[in-house]
C-alpha cells in the first residue's frame, strides 16, 4: 500500500520510519507536512514518534490540532489504514482516534531499551505476519508511554479484542517486571474497531535489520507493503 | 544598570589591571559600559585561552584526511564516499554544578550547534562525566539533573546518544565534569565556515528570542568556585531542545541553497563573540542595531543583548539576494528570523541602541591585543613504580573480582543509559555497552563512524605526561577494538586555576604526552575546549584531558563488539607485567592510591592494535575488548556478563603474582576471541605481537585458575546493583 509520513515539528523518528516502509515496500514513503491537509492516494498515514511542538503540553495535544488531523480522521473515516508509533500514538489519542491517555512512565524516568511484545492477535492487516501469542522484540524510546483508560473502555477494548499488543517476558508471560512502564493491563498497543488504526509506544521500525540488533520489527512493515 | 567604567568595575568582569590597561589603550578612551563588557567576555580565560594557547600550539593537527583542524566551530575529517565527519566535545562544567538539569542539557545544546553550524547533520552525542564521591550527598543530585538534562534535550532534538563514560572521585565533590560531544555527517563539499565576507551583506539572526539569561556565563566559567556558587544560578541558560530540533532542520534546508555566505552559533559570550569571531575572521568591520535583534523581555540595554547567553541562536551572513528564500525557511519552521546589521569596511564592530552608538570597538586589537599567558609551571612529582611482590594480596581473586565489578567506576552504567535514546535515527550498530566504541552506520551507506570518550584521570594526577599520553591511546585502542581505523580526536582539557604553577605544570604535561601519542599513531587533534579554574574553595580537580575519539569503517558489518561467545579461545595481546600502581585493585582492594601509573609504550600500542584490527576486517575474531581500568579479569568479567556465557582462565605466569597479573593496568592490551587460538597465536607471533591463551569460554559460570568459581549470573547481579540502588533505592 502507498504509504505517507506526517511531520509535525519535534517530530524525530520520521527518517527510521521511511528506512523502515522503504524496507519492505521498495518505494519511498510520501512525507507530508502537517500544515497540509491533502491525504489522497495515501492508503497508509503513519504519524512517527519525536516530540511534537517539544510535548510542552500534554504530549501530542498540540499536534493533534494541526490542520493535517482534519484529513487524517477523514481517512480513518474512509477507512484508511493509521499507525502512530510513541508520540504518534499519543497524537492519536489525544486527537480521539483512540481511546485513554498515555501517562508518565511510571518510574518517571525516560525508558530507552528493547522490550518485548506479545501479539494479542494477528488476524489483522498489521499483525499478519506474526502468530497470535508470539512475543517480538521492539525498542521503547520514551518518557509517557503508561497506558491508561478508565475500566469500562478497558473491559469495552478486551471484549472487543481491540488490544493489539501486550508488554511481555520473551516467553510471552504478562508480568509485571516485562511491563517497563506500568501500562494498566500491560497494554501497548490497541486498534480501532475497524482494526485500520494502530497506536503503539514501542517502535518496531528501530528493530528491521541485523545489523542494528534484530529485524523483530519488520513483519509488521512486511505485512503492511503487502496489504 | 550603567555603572561607571573604572577599574574597579573592570576587576568585577574578570579583567585584570594590566589587561583593563590594555583596553584603555586600544580605546584611546575611557570604554562604555557595553564596550568593558564586550572586552571583558572576549579576553576572558573561556573565549580567548590566554593561559592555554601556547602549549595548544604543540599539539598534532594534521593529516591527509584532516578537512578542517582547530580553529573552526568543529573539526572536520574525511570519512569517504564523499563524506565529511563533523565532531568537537565541549564542557559545561560550572553551570553543569549550579543547575546541573539546564546546565547539561545546554551543553548538549550547544555542541550540536557547534556540529550543524558547519553544515552536518548530528549523528551522534557522547559524554564524559565525572561526579563527586557517592557517598557525598550533593552527587546524587547532580548525577540525576546531569542524567536527566543529557537526556531530555538529546532525547528531544532525536540525535542519538550513543556513548561516553563516567567516574567518580572526591576531587569532583564541588565540581563536576559534563564533556559533551556531538558527531555530525556532511557532504565534505558543503561545509559552512564562520569568516564572514561582502562588505554590505546583511548580518541574520536566527531563532529563539533573547533574554537576560546567562549574561557574563563566560566569565562564570573562568572563574573558581566559592561557597556563594549557588547564587550564580541566574548565570546559568535554560535550553529548549525543541526550537533547537527546529533550527537544525531550518539551517539544514538553508544550507541546501546558496544563500549563505558565514554562519556561526552564538555560544558563549553569545552575540558578542559570534559577531567578533565572524568579522575579526573575515577581515571585515559589522554594524549591529540592537533595537532588531528579537526580545524576549523589555527594556534590555545594549549590554545585556550584547552578553546574553540565551540558548537556540545562530548569526549568518546571507548572500543579499537570498534574503527572501532564506526567511521563508525560517518562517516555515516558526523560527525568528531578523536582519540585525550589516558588514562594513570599518574593521570595526559599531553597535546602535535606540539611535545611539553602544560600542565601536575596533576588530584587530580587540583579537590580536588579546592576552596570552606563559603562566609559569611546576612539575608533578612523579611517585615510585610499585613492586607487586611488595603489596600484599588479602582478598584473593575471587573477592577482589567481586569487589571491583561492583564498585562505582566499574560498575554498570545501564541506569543510565537506560534514559538516553540510543537507536533514534535507526542507525546504531553497537548501542552503549555493546562494544568498546560506539558504532553507527551512515543511512543509505555500508560504512559507519565509530566513536568513543576516554581519559583516566587518576593516572593524569599521578603522572600528567603518561596521563595525557594513555588517554589518547585508550582512544586509539576502543576505537581499534571495533575494527574502527582511528582518524582524529577533539580534547576537552579540565584543569583547575592555571595561575597556580602546579596546575599549569600539569597542563603541559599533559600537552606532551597527547602529542607524543598522537603523533606516533596517527591520530591528530581536531578540534577541542579548555575548562580553567575547575576549583571550590581552592581545591582542584584532577587533571583530566578527556578525549573524544572518531575512526571509520568501511562496511559496518565488520564492526565487532565484546560479548563473548560461547566454545571459542580468548587471546590476551600485548605486554604483561603486572602494574599495580595507580590500579583500581590498589585502589578499591588495598585502600591506597599510589604510585606511578602504568607508561604507554607507543611503538608497541600501535603494532598491537594494527593487527588486531587487520584480524578483525579478515573475519577472524568473534569478540573483542580491550584492558583497561580493572585489568584483564575485569575484562573478561565484563566480556562474560555482555553474553552471559563463562570462561575457564588458564593458569598465569609464574613470574607475576597472581594480583598482578589479573587486576595490573599494563597499557596496549586486547582480548579478542576466536575459534582456534593456536592458529591465531602463530599469527600473532609472525607479526611480533605478544599473545597468549588467556581462557576457553563456554558454560554458566566464570572458573577461576585459583579453583574458584562465579556464576555469571552473580556477577552480572553485582555488576547492575550500584546505579539503582544508590539513585532509585532512597
Amino acid at each position: 500500500m502507498k504509504a505517507g509520513i506526517v511531520i509535525f515539528p519535534g517530530i524525530n523518528r520520521e527518517r527510521d520510519m521511511a528506512i523502515a516502509l522503504a524496507q519492505s515496500s521498495g518505494e519511498a514513503p510520501r512525507m507530508v507536512w502537517h500544515k497540509e491537509t491533502d491525504l489522497s492516494g495515501l492508503d497508509l498515514v503513519v504519524i512517527p514518534g519525536g516530540f511534537s511542538f517539544g510535548d510542552y503540553l500534554r504530549c501530542g495535544a498540540m499536534a493533534a490540532r494541526s490542520p493535517v488531523m482534519q484529513a487524517v480522521h477523514d481517512h480513518a473515516a474512509r477507512g484508511g489504514y493509521v499507525l502512530g508509533v510513541c508520540n504518534g500514538f499519543q497524537i492519536l489519542v489525544e486527537a480521539g482516534l483512540l481511546p485513554g491517555a498515555l501517562l508518565r512512565n511510571a518510574s518517571l524516568r525516560f525508558l530507552s531499551m528493547d522490550c518485548h511484545l506479545r501479539v494479542e492477535r494477528s488476524d489483522t492487516v498489521f499483525a499478519s505476519r506474526y502468530q497470535r501469542n508470539q512475543t517480538f522484540r521492539a525498542v521503547m524510546a520514551h518518557g509517557d508511554g503508561n497506558y491508561f483508560a478508565d475500566d469500562a473502555t478497558l473491559d469495552r477494548l478486551e471484549g472487543e479484542g481491540l488490544v493489539a499488543f501486550r508488554y511481555a517476558t520473551p516467553q510471552g508471560e504478562v508480568t509485571p517486571e516485562a511491563n517497563l512502564n506500568g501500562s494498566v493491563r500491560s497494554i501497548a498497543g490497541i486498534y480501532t474497531p475497524n482494526l485500520r488504526v494502530l497506536g503503539l509506544m514501542p517502535h518496531p521500525e528501530d528493530l528491521v535489520d541485523p545489523l542494528m540488533g534484530g529485524a523483530d520489527g519488520k513483519p509488521l512493515f512486511d505485512a503492511l507493503a503487502a496489504a | 544598570m550603567a555603572r561607571e567604567v573604572n577599574q574597579q568595575l573592570a576587576r568585577e568582569f574578570g579583567l585584570s589591571a594590566e589587561e583593563y590597561g590594555r583596553v584603555l589603550e586600544i580605546m584611546g578612551r575611557t570604554p562604555s559600559f557595553t564596550e568593558l563588557g564586550i572586552f571583558s567576555v572576549m579576553w576572558s580565560e573561556h573565549c580567548s585561552y590566554k593561559s592555554s594557547r601556547v602549549w595548544l600550539k604543540q599539539l598534532p593537527t594534521k593529516a591527509p584526511w584532516v578537512i578542517h583542524g582547530p580553529g573552526e566551530n568543529a573539526g572536520v575529517v574525511d570519512i569517504g564516499d564523499g563524506l565529511a565527519a563533523v565532531f568537537k566535545m565541549e564542557s559545561h562544567n560550572h553551570p553543569s554544578f549550579i543547575e546541573p538539569y539546564q546546565g547539561a542539557a545546554t551543553g548538549v545544546g550547544g555542541i550540536l550547534r557547534d556540529v550543524f553550524t558547519m553544515g552536518a547533520r548530528p549523528v551522534a552525542n557522547l559524554n564524559a562525566l565525572r561526579f563527586g564521591r557517592p557517598e557525598n550527598p550533593r552527587t546524587k543530585r547532580v548525577v540525576d539533573g546531569v542524567v536527566r538534562g543529557i537526556g531530555g534535550y538529546g532525547n528531544c532534538v532525536g540525535v542519538p546518544t550513543v556513548g561516553g563514560e563516567i567516574n567518580f572521585h572526591r576531587a569532583y565533590d564541588g565540581n563536576p565534569l559534563v564533556n559533551a560531544m556531538t558527531v555530525g555527517i556532511a557532504s565534505k563539499d558543503r561545509i559552512f565556515l564562520s569568516a564572514a565576507a561582502g562588505i554590505g551583506n546583511p548580518v541574520v539572526y536566527v531563532g529563539s528570542k533573547t533574554g537576560r539569561d546567562g549574561i557574563h556565563g563566560a566569565t562564570m566559567a573562568s572563574a573558581e568556585f566559592g561557597a556563594d556558587s549557588e547564587e550564580k544560578r541566574p548565570t546559568v541558560q535554560v535550553g529548549d531542545p525543541f526550537t533547537e530540533k527546529l533550527l537544525i532542520e531550518a539551517c539544514l534546508e538553508l544550507m541546501a541553497t546558496d544563500a549563505i555566505v558565514a554562519i556561526q552559533d552564538m555560544g558563549a559570550a553569545g552575540l558578542t563573540s559570534s559577531s567578533v569571531e565572524m568579522a575579526g575572521k573575515g577581515g571585515v568591520g559589522i554594524e549591529l542595531d540592537i533595537d532588531q535583534v528579537p526580545a524576549r523581555e523589555t527594556g534590555m540595554s545594549a549590554y545585556e543583548f550584547m552578553l546574553s547567553e540565551s540558548q537556540e541562536r545562530m548569526l549568518m551572513v546571507l548572500r543579499p539576494d537570498r534574503e527572501d528564500v532564506a526567511r521563508a525557511i525560517f518562517e516555515k519552521w516558526d523560527l525568528d528570523f531578523a536582519v540585525i546589521g550589516h558588514l562594513t569596511d570599518t574593521g570595526r564592530i559599531t553597535v546602535k541602541h535606540q539611535g545611539r552608538i553602544e560600542a565601536d570597538i575596533p576588530l584587530a586589537p580587540l583579537a590580536d591585543q588579546a592576552p596570552l599567558y606563559h603562566r609559569p609551571t611546576a612539575e608533578t612529582p612523579k611517585g615510585e613504580k610499585l613492586n607487586p611482590a611488595r603489596i600484599e594480596d588479602r582478598v584473593g581473586l575471587t573477592r577482589a573480582l567481586q569487589t571491583l565489578i561492583a564498585c562505582p567506576d566499574l560498575c554498570s552504567r545501564r541506569w543510565v543509559w537506560d534514559q538516553y535514546d540510543s537507536s533514534v535515527g535507526g542507525q546504531t550498530v553497537k548501542r552503549p555497552g555493546a562494544a568498546d566504541a560506539a558504532v553507527v552506520k551512515l543511512e543509505g551507506l555500508k560504512r559507519a563512524i565509530a566513536l568513543t570518550t576516554d581519559c583516566t584521570p587518576r593516572y593524569c594526577a599521578a603522572d600528567p605526561e603518561a596521563g595525557g599520553m594513555q588517554a589518547v591511546a585508550e582512544a586509539w585502542r576502543n576505537l581499534t577494538a571495533v575494527g574502527a581505523r582511528p582518524l582524529a580526536i577533539t580534547d576537552n582539557m579540565n584543569f583547575g586555576n592555571p595561575e597556580k604553577p602546579e596546575i599549569m605544570g600539569q597542563f603541559a604535561a599533559a600537552i606532551r604526552g597527547m602529542a607524543a601519542a598522537c603523533e606516533a599513531l596517527d591520530f591528530p587533534v581536531v578540534s577541542g575546549n579548555v575548562s580553567l579554574y575547575n576549583e571550590t574553595e581552592g581545591r582542584g580537580i584532577l587533571p583530566t584531558p578527556a578525549i573524544g575519539g572518531l575512526g571509520v569503517l568501511e562496511d559496518a558489518a565488520q564492526a565487532v563488539g565484546l560479548a563473548l561467545p560461547p566454545w571459542l579461545d580468548l587471546v590476551l595481546l600485548g605486554t604483561t607485567k603486572g602494574w599495580i600502581g595507580q590500579s583500581l585493585w590498589l585502589r578499591e582492594i588495598a585502600g591506597r592510591e599510589d604510585g606511578a601509573p602504568p607508561p604507554v609504550d607507543l611503538a608497541a600500542e600501535r603494532a598491537v592494535g594494527d593487527f588486531v584490527r587487520n584480524q578483525i576486517l579478515a573475519g577472524t575474531v568473534r569478540a573483542c575488548h580491550d584492558v583497561s581500568d580493572g585489568g584483564v579479569l575485569v575484562a573478561i568479567a565484563e566480556m562474560c556478563i555482555a553474553s552471559g556465557v563463562g570462561a575457564r582462565l588458564a593458569t598465569h605466569p609464574r613470574d607475576i603474582p597472581g594480583h598482578a597479573f589479573w587486576f595490573g593496568e599494563d597499557q596496549g592490551r586486547y582480548l579478542v576471541a576466536v575459534p582456534d587460538g593456536a592458529a591465531f597465536i602463530r599469527a600473532a607471533e609472525v607479526a611480533s605481537v605478544p599473545a597468549m591463551r588467556i581462557a576457553t569460554s563456554g558454560g554458566q559460570d566464570l572458573t577461576l585458575p585459583d579453583g574458584g568459581t562465579i556464576s555469571v549470573k552473580a556477577l552480572r547481579d553485582a555488576h547492575e546493583r550500584f546505579f539503582p540502588a544508590w539513585m532509585e533505592g532512597g
